[in-house]
């Protein structure tokens, strides 16, 4: 078998291991594996048709009529969080540096504290399906929708290519498909599932793969901590002994200190300006129960994260130097101990390892519906942006009827399936390894600061919410393509123009005071109107008064 | 929402006490979650050597184990408490306002 190349986190930065890329080698056929993954497949076109029956309004369609309970809504946020490349990625970064994999997944965990102290519960009273209701609640329609929306599309489909491409090469390693048949499954089974079943189906799908992967991970810690007697100490001793004591301590990942404060902003604010998020918080009832999803997201989060640390020391120990999962062709050139289909499949062999045949074959299953339930978010947001946003906002002036908006965004839905089919072919010999940190740099910059200062700064107007949000996104953009992931890594010149990987520190703040600057030098009449209608927003946003309510079936 | 309902609830003295203790409850508890991340990524820039220190004598855990995991714990627990108190105290005054709103 040939050497399998995964570039984890080379200069390609953190968000390499969102994006898995590289060339990967075909397997054999994984029996166990396709056989429940059929199961899963099977459960959840069940669930479509039964969701397919309660989908009959837009509502219904965008938001499962907003009758998801905070439990379940907590688990479902969890659920869009824990990809398959962050289960695979995050493991396998504990698996080859042993610390900088903790600090890197508490990085992604921190931002959710903030959204629930800060845009949770006002986000739910003022939203209806798209987080653009909330940002352009009292601005102008047209073009506040505009850029909301073309922000939101354009990190769904960064995202979205990132995921089909991580899906394709995880499918030729886990059960031996061709990568375009994985591609194309995938983008099939999606389209299926949200066409059909709407947020209901997305929702439940996403649920139930979440309830897999945190019992696979749970029992994948616990069999390695049965083996150390449940004693920490003996498994760090036994992997230092493996590996060395450089393990034990920050390495690499975090170097300089603008790095450092640029990569939180980017964690931080792009979680909170990441569509497909943003959206499930309208498919709770009530502020209430927006505040209980978040903590359980945190708590499902933190618990899958401090899992993936157990699991990746407990590959170093029982995975690492094993000659069963010893790569010996990669070893006879490269030396080391390399293991079969590179340090990603960390995870994977260790359910071998813990689990033999049968539990390989579950795990490969659970990382497949993975990213089937991720694409699924994903694709649903995307197609609520141009249906709710830009067909029925800005094209039909809000006057659309409910049905044709639901027509739209099926058809939508359908579009936005093959554009990432095509797309995800497209991309399989690139390293799209920058795109999610790309799709974070966004998401940081243009949707999270208009939304934030449109819930919170009566000052803001259109004005400055349009040129403001453009000049953080068009920052985010040119410096990420001026900077190390994609001047050097993807376009091949010697040294980047920009000198940091992570733009957000920079692009954040051009985003914040271009806003500011651009509202506050606002005379216009429209944007004193604007000014005055902050106060009746600010007390729906607190109160909840007039917010959108569930509906009942 | 019409002007003569802003202006009454604007200033109701639930409102404005809801307004205020909680814009400052979840001010605080974001900067307290904000000192802690950036604190422990701050700690690794400028002197990772800290976290890589062992527990005790002899051990191979680092201090860095327990700081990073408690992080993660400290994330949930900001969660849970801002829960809890907005469970109760603010939904009791935001059940308060929304009954004068309608009733008055």
């Amino acid at each position: 078998m040939k050497p399998i190349l995964f570039l984890l986190l080379g200069s390609a930065g953190i968000f390499a291991s969102e994006a898995l890329s590289g060339a990967v080698e075909k397997q054999p056929l994984n029996m166990s594996a396709i056989i429940m993954f059929l199961i899963f497949v099977g459960a959840t076109l069940g669930i479509t048709y039964w969701a397919a029956k309660r989908t009959k309004t837009a509502k219904d369609f965008y938001t499962a009529g907003g009758g998801i309970t905070g439990f379940q809504n907590g688990m479902a946020i969890a659920g869009d969080y824990m990809s398959a490349a962050s289960f695979l990625g995050i493991s396998a970064l504990v698996y080859g540096k042993g610390y900088d994999g903790l600090i890197y997944s508490i990085g992604f965990l921190v931002g959710w504290p903030i959204i629930l102290f800060m845009v949770a519960e006002q986000l739910r009273n003022l939203g209806k399906y798209t987080f653009a209701d909330v940002a352009s609640y009292r601005l102008r329609q047209t073009p506040i929708r505009t850029l909301a929306a073309f922000g939101s599309i354009l990190t769904v489909i960064l995202y979205l290519i990132a995921q089909m491409v991580g899906a394709g090469k995880l499918i030729q390693l886990l059960f031996g498909l061709d990568y375009e048949i994985a591609v194309v499954l995938v983008g099939v089974l999606m389209i299926l599932y949200v066409t059909f079943g709407g947020m209901l189906a997305t929702t439940w799908v996403q649920i139930i793969k979440a309830f897999l992967l945190l019992s696979g991970a749970t029992f994948m810690a616990i069999a390695v901590m049965a083996h150390y007697n449940f004693n920490f100490e003996t498994l760090f001793a036994t992997a230092v002994q493996m590996k060395d004591v450089s393990i034990m301590a920050p390495g690499k990942l975090v170097s300089d200190p603008i790095s450092a404060i640029s990569l939180g902003i980017a964690l931080m604010f792009g979680t909170a300006g990441l569509p497909h998020i943003l959206m499930r918080f309208f498919t709770v009832s009530d502020a209430k129960e927006a505040r209980k999803s978040v903590f359980y997201a945190t708590g499902f989060i933190g618990y899958f994260y401090i899992l993936t640390f157990i699991i990746g020391f407990g590959a170093i120990v029982m995975v690492f130097q094993n000659p069963q999962y010893l790569d010996l062709a990669k070893q006879a050139v490269d030396g080391g101990s390399p293991i079969l289909g590179g340090d990603n499949m960390a995870a994977i062999h260790l359910s071998h390892a813990v689990g033999g045949d049968f539990f390989l074959g579950f795990i490969s299953a659970v990382a497949f519906a993975t990213i089937l339930a991720v694409v699924s978010g994903l694709t649903l947001a995307g197609a609520s942006a141009i249906s709710h946003d830009i067909y029925a906002s800005v094209l039909r002036k809000g006057k659309a009827d409910g049905m044709m908006e639901m027509k739209v965004s099926k058809v939508a839905t359908v579009i936005l399936g093959i554009v990432a089919i095509y797309l995800g072919i497209a991309f399989e010999e690139q390293n799209i390894a920058f795109m999610v940190g790309l799709a974070f740099a966004i998401a940081a910059s243009a949707n999270f600061p208009i939304l934030f200062l449109s819930m919170y700064w009566s000052k803001l107007t259109t004005r400055g919410a349009l040129l403001g949000g453009s000049l953080g996104l068009l920052t985010a953009a040119v410096l990420v393509v001026l900077g190390p992931t994609v001047w050097v890594d993807f376009l091949g010149h010697a040294e980047a123009i920009f000198p940091y990987k992570y733009p957000a520190l920079f692009s954040v703040s051009a985003a914040f005071i271009g806003i500011w600057f651009f509202s506050i030098t606002d005379k216009s009449d429209t944007a004193a109107k604007e000014r005055e209608a902050f106060e009746a927003q600010y007390i729906r946003a607190q109160t909840g008064i007039g917010a959108e309510g569930a509906v009942e079936h | 929402m019409k002007q003569e309902m802003v202006d009454r609830i604007k200033n109701d003295p639930d409102f404005i006490q809801l307004v205020t203790v909680r814009t400052k409850f979840a001010w605080t508890l974001t900067i307290v979650m904000l000192v802690i991340y950036f604190g422990f990524v701050l700690t690794i820039a400028f002197d990772p050597s800290i976290l890589g220190t062992p527990l005790s004598a002899g051990s191979v855990t680092t201090v860095g184990i327990p700081v990073g995991v408690a992080v993660i714990i400290s994330a949930f627990l900001l969660t849970g408490i801002y829960v809890r108190r907005a469970n109760g105290e603010f939904d009791e005054l935001t059940r308060r306002i929304k009954s004068k709103a309608k009733g008055e």
